[in-house]
């Protein structure tokens, strides 16, 4: 029995779509089956990230409706064996699926997959509820930026008002150059504010744009920092302890060296 | 706002901390989600509440969320018209 973990942000354009492919990509890198869902509807984007587009017949819209069976609708990965996607549906609004459908859907892929991994399309309208309405633990993705954590923060309020306990913190596109010169919040400034575990930080990186163009996702590329915090990252969802990476505890080290020197 | 917040951090002023700090009131703001609704039936409640022990005004009556630069506070401001004998 597999688990259902939905990504989220409240705003738009954090990287919850990033993440999702990377993660997703990273637990297929370590031998797990894994499903990513696009419930972005009307926005279909995981599939360009993941490098699939041209394959797509069918999507979840028919697979609710009962156009095509499950199976139909998968598409494999390019790369990975046990790696499948299911895309949104392009042509159709989110009014078509329900939360029910959703439920019942999520519940069929647990049975397949060792992880489920949703992408949430941004906002807190029908779109959000259907993406976490099936799912049992929750990533929320921020960046370093005032309205994203507030936006993040109120979805931690709601899908803890709607039992999925203890959201765990992606900080995205966190750039240490900024919090060293003190003009970007540090990731102990945040999980202060937001108070809730962290899961991991990914730094800013030209190469998930390049990946991104490419259609291969970062985590498979050993030169990339963002590509190596999401492996970390996907290593943590399966109960490993890896530490944080030397450039995400940037603060901590310049609190060390400041005590060295003595200022 | 931003004066105060210079004149409260000092030297050590960095656009860090201003984010950190408007985060932390507009949260402050955020989180306390009383509705109008809820602000109406708190109304009715305290007036029937104070209502055993004094005649108040209802009709001045006012009850809101006041943000001050540390905290979020109810004030309510009752008019008392006349003080009940309780035996
Ligand atoms: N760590 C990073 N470094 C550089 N660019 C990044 C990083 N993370 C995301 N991006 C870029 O930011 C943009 C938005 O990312 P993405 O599409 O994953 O966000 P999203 O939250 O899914 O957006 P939406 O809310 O529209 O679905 C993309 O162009 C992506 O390449
Ligand atoms: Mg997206």
């Amino acid at each position: 029995m597999g688990e259902v973990i939905v990504v989220t942000s409240g705003k738009g354009g954090v990287g919850k779509t990033t993440t999702v492919a990377n993660i997703g990509t990273g637990l297929a890198a370590e031998g797990y089956k894994v499903v990513l869902v696009d419930t972005d509807i009307g926005l279909r984007n995981l599939d360009v990230v993941m490098g699939l587009e041209n394959r797509i017949v069918y999507d979840i819209v028919d697979v609710v409706s009962g156009n095509c069976r499950l199976k139909q609708a998968l598409i494999k990965d390019k790369r990975f064996e046990e790696l499948y996607l299911l895309p949104a549906a392009q042509t159709k609004d989110k009014t078509a699926i329900s939360m029910e459908q959703m439920k019942e859907l999520c519940a069929n892929l647990k049975n397949d997959f060792d992880y489920v991994i949703i992408d949430c399309p941004a906002g807190i309208e029908m779109g959000f509820k259907n993406a976490i309405a099936g799912a049992e633990k929750a990533i929320v993705v921020t960046t370093p930026e005032v309205s994203a954590v507030r936006d993040a923060d109120r979805i931690i309020g709601l899908l803890e008002a709607n039992d999925l306990e203890e959201p765990k913190l992606i900080i995205n596109r966190i750039r240490p150059d900024m919090v060293k010169r003190g003009d970007m919040m540090d990731i102990d400034d945040m999980i202060e504010i937001l108070a809730i575990d962290l899961l991991g930080v990914v730094p800013e990186d030209e190469l998930i744009v390049i990946s991104t163009n490419k259609g291969e996702p970062a985590v498979l590329e050993k030169t990339s920092k963002a590509g190596q915090a999401y492996k970390n990252i996907s290593l943590r969802i399966t109960g490993e302890n890896v530490p944080l990476m030397h450039l995400e505890s940037h603060a901590g080290i310049m609190k060390k060296l400041r005590k060295l020197l003595g200022v | 706002m931003l004066e105060f917040l210079q004149r409260v951090l000092g030297k050590s002023f960095s656009s860090k901390k201003i984010a950190k700090e408007r985060l932390r009131l507009v949260l402050l703001h955020d989180r306390t989600c009383l509705t109008p609704e809820i602000l109406d039936s708190l109304k009715g409640d305290l007036i029937q509440v104070i209502s055993r022990y004094m005649v108040i005004d209802e009709k001045n009556l006012d009850v809101s969320l006041n943000t001050e630069d540390e905290s979020v506070a109810l004030v309510a401001n009752i008019p008392i018209l006349k003080v009940k004998q309780i035996s």
